[in-house]
């Protein structure tokens, strides 16, 4: 286990360290940010001001240099356009994020799995082909248009939920959250949902796919042999020996919902992490894209090695230690 | 009966409920301020937020006309002095009083914001020394004639003096003002903390991303607001934002989509629209030879007369403005829209010819016409893409086979800027609501030390129009520099040194019982919306 860890963390450090170099080279190549946020009133001797103020004027390899030395040291830059820690701004938007995710990831796993069983044992039925072309739905609507779909009707048209913004939010720990108030929840629900039908989709079809298979495996046939009670055999042992390629996914969907919501958070107009990112992709907020970036790399990482570690629990034969990769 | 009985006093509660429901309001912004520091980003969406909280000298109409602010009258008294009277009896939001200290305090702070991006010292660095005539009464001294005085201190906000610590006398100094220890930072507006100006609203709440909140200022100078609190929501996406008015969730939005226009009326919600400051021009590459977006030829046609003057009457303004903008925009014949300061009554626009353009083509030696790429972005203005798309047709009816090169506005700038197109398609907000404003910025030879042709990037360059901006921005008598710009703006007009094509007229949506007066400088204010008699 520990040179398992070990072997991973070596990894990793490569990994965060070549995304550092793709990522400044990549992000410094387009566009001058000076050209974006200056006022068209100011002349030549104030743009080169500005352009001096933000350390744009030394050369490339220089700003790299500086970058990776404060990165070092914990310090990801400065926003051009907040004029704030780019790290501290992109985590004040985290829990938003987080919030938002977490509860689509309660959609997906609570609806996603029982629905792909039910699909999966009887899927000639009219529930299991309702499910399936249910999920084709929310596999091939386009989340920006589902997402107006979903204002438009509950909205605008029955008006029964806000279109957007995040409402009202509880300070726990100085961290504002919203799904502790009703006026939070009530914000919180279209965009979770929005997020999740794409995910839950995934979710039935892996959960349906993993069932028919298992539901045909001899241990299935020798519990039913044995007469174990249908319930039985469905919720602890096909569930179990379906769950591993769900885990997978949702562990990669999880840090996809968190790092590039960014269509449904735009839609929604909800302050988070994907919406700060095309905003500062949009500003050319170099110091706030990179930040992001590096973060979301680090973010992968801790997410795979966790998933690494839930194959452990859920399946016994597995052992982390002879893993290669 | 009972439940009539009930229904009636739920409808007598909701008319009772909504004067007070009516003294809220709230607002769907399209672009959000990058602070609330009024001193750290000078662009539209901070100006605008701005000027809730804190007040200048003198303050811009909804048409950029100067009106007394914080100073009840000014005058100049020589060439390069200027006195101004200052209002009496103003409070700031702490309860300190308003003095002329203030706006010393206030200029000292301006080149010191750490980090700025685009830095208010564009609109003070005309001002030579400030003296402090008497609590009331303050003296501005510039460098030789400063006729833009006046319209420069109505862009930046008053900063209380006493709120930020200062007890003792303090001085201007270009390099240095003295008696002053130390600034707020620009984290200090964002909390609030720092956030104490004269305006009419108060600072309450920050979420970046999320909201704004204002509340009224109870001891404002003038007249109070009609809101006890306001709400600015940033909703970035246009669907949504039209969704969030449709939904009742916000009162106001700006710039709804003119293909939704229709429908936002059709669903009982008002529309308000007002001619902008904004031209929406051509520009062409005056220097490289050949230049980099013209293919078929050695030379660059641009530089001849003749060429620039086939591809104004090629295109067909009314067209555009008619069936790209929906009607929603002005053909323009000028830079300045009609009714501004220094724009020529009348201005003619030019008149749609393709035959005529076709034989002055030929007779510059064209007569098969050239390649051409026209630069533009593709998210910046209303329907920019489209327009450029349009422009490129109509120029390939008459023999030039146009191209568009369409990008995202961070690069197009960037791209511009480095001189890559030979034509470009941009705009211009006329941030002074005056004629020198585009005439220096666009026409004026690219000039670091006068501060010239900073937007200039298609190098246009003529000593008699240089010569004319010159004499206008030394000229402090009023109507005396409006003749002089007229004749600039019509010189620039007849050399054909940029093709004005339209004015974005700036649209608002709104619900019933609120009205909202357009501000040609696009900005949308609560200071605006009030509600319907």
């Amino acid at each position: 286990m520990l040179v398992y860890l070990l072997r991973r963390l070596g990894q990793s450090l490569f990994v965060v360290a070549a995304m550092a170099v793709l990522v400044f080279v990549g992000v410094y190549a387009i566009g001058n940010p000076i050209d974006i946020m200056i006022s068209p009133d100011a002349g030549q001797a104030e743009m080169e001001a500005a352009i001096a103020r933000l350390g744009l004027d030394k050369p490339m390899w220089e700003q790299f240099f500086i970058f990776i030395q404060n990165a070092l040291q914990g310090d990801l830059g400065r926003s051009f356009v907040y004029s704030t820690d780019a790290l501290g701004l992109i985590l004040s938007k985290l829990p938003a994020t987080l919030e938002l995710a977490f509860l689509a990831l309660l959609f997906a796993v609570f609806l996603g799995v029982p629905l792909g069983m039910i699909a999966g044992l009887k899927p000639n039925s009219i529930a299991g082909k309702t499910i399936m072309a249910g999920s084709i739905m929310g596999f091939s609507l386009p989340n920006f248009w589902q997402g107006m779909m979903l204002i438009l009707l509950f909205a605008v048209i029955f008006k029964v939920l806000p279109s957007g913004g995040r409402g009202d939010t509880v300070q726990v720990f100085g961290v504002g959250l919203s799904f502790l108030t009703l006026d939070g929840l009530s914000h919180m629900l279209l965009p979770a949902v929005n997020l999740a039908l794409f995910k839950t989709s995934l979710v039935i079809r892996l959960a349906r796919a993993g069932t028919r298979e298992a539901s045909l495996q001899d241990y299935v046939k020798f519990a039913r042999a044995k007469g174990l009670a249908p319930r039985r055999i469905v919720l602890v042992h096909i569930l179990k020996n379906i769950l591993i390629p769900v885990v997978t996914v949702l562990g990669l969907e999880l840090g996809n919902m968190i790092a590039f919501a960014v269509v449904t958070e735009t839609v929604f107009a909800w302050p988070g992490m994907g919406k700060l990112l095309i905003d500062s992709i949009q500003l050319l907020d170099r110091p706030v894209v990179v930040a992001y970036l590096m973060l979301t790399v680090i973010m992968f990482i801790i997410i795979n090695l966790a998933v690494d570690m839930l194959y452990c629990v859920l399946d016994p034969r597995v052992r982390l230690s002879e893993a290669r990769a | 009966m009972r439940k009539s009985t009930l229904f009636c006093a739920v409808s007598l509660a909701a008319v009772l409920a909504s004067p007070a429901g009516a003294q809220e309001l709230s607002i769907g912004i399209s672009a959000e301020p990058s602070a609330l520091d009024p001193h750290f980003h000078n662009l539209g969406p901070n100006n605008a937020m701005r000027r809730h909280t804190f007040e200048s000298l003198l303050l811009q109409d909804e048409q950029q006309r100067l009106h007394p602010g914080l100073a009840t009258s000014y005058e100049p008294i020589d060439d390069s002095t200027w006195e101004f009277k200052l209002r009496e009896g103003v409070k700031f939001h702490d309860g300190s009083p308003f003095t002329a200290k203030d706006i010393v305090y206030t200029v000292c702070r301006i080149p010191t914001v750490e980090n700025s991006p685009s830095s208010f010292t564009v609109y003070t660095k005309g001002i030579a020394d400030l003296e402090i005539k008497d609590p009331h009464t303050l003296i501005i001294k510039t460098n030789g004639p400063y006729p833009l005085l006046p319209v420069e201190v109505s862009a930046w906000g008053v900063l209380s003096a006493t709120a930020n610590g200062v007890t003792g006398d303090i001085a201007f100094d270009p390099e240095g003002c003295t008696g002053i220890d130390s600034y707020p930072k620009t984290e200090d507006f964002n909390s609030g903390a720092a956030l104490v100006g004269t305006g009419m609203f108060k600072f309450k709440q920050y979420s970046r991303g999320d909201k704004i909140v204002f509340e009224r200022n109870e001891d404002y100078w003038g007249d109070k607001a009609d809101w006890t609190t306001v709400t600015f929501r940033p909703i970035t996406s246009d669907g949504p934002r039209v969704a969030a008015l449709l939904a009742g969730d916000v009162d106001v939005i700006d710039n709804p989509p003119l293909q939704d226009l229709d429908r936002i009326k059709s669903e009982g919600f008002q529309v308000a629209q007002g001619l902008s400051n904004r031209v929406i021009y051509l520009h062409l590459d005056h220097e490289a030879e050949p230049s980099p977006g013209i293919t078929g030829t050695d030379k660059n046609p641009f530089k001849d007369i003749r060429v620039r003057k086939a591809v104004s009457m090629a295109i067909n303004r009314e067209a555009i403005v008619e069936r790209i903008m929906n009607g929603i925009a002005v053909p323009a014949g000028e830079l300045l829209p009609p009714g501004m300061f220094g724009a020529t009554p009348g201005a003619e626009v030019e008149h749609y010819d393709p035959e005529g353009a076709k034989k002055l083509l030929a007779e510059a030696g064209y007569p098969d016409g050239f390649g051409l790429t026209i630069g533009s972005p593709n998210d910046r203005y209303i329907n920019d893409a489209q327009v450029t798309q349009a422009v490129a047709q109509m120029l390939t009816r008459i023999g030039i086979q146009t191209q568009v090169d369409a990008v995202t506005a961070s690069t197009f700038f960037a791209r511009r800027n480095a001189f890559e197109f030979s034509m470009y398609l941009a705009g211009w907000g006329s941030a002074t609501g005056e004629m020198s404003s585009p005439l220096r910025a666009l026409i004026a030879t690219p000039d670091k030390a006068k501060g010239y042709g900073g937007t200039n990037r298609g190098r246009y360059s003529n000593p008699a129009m240089d010569a004319l901006i010159d004499k206008a921005l030394a000229t402090v008598d009023d109507d005396q520099r409006e003749a002089i710009l007229q004749e600039a703006s019509q010189m620039a007009m007849q050399d054909y040194a940029i093709l004005p094509l339209h004015f974005e007229v700036t649209p608002w949506a709104f619900r019933k019982g609120i009205t909202y007066e357009p501000r040609a400088d696009q900005y949308t204010l609560a200071l605006g919306v009030k509600p319907a008699n």
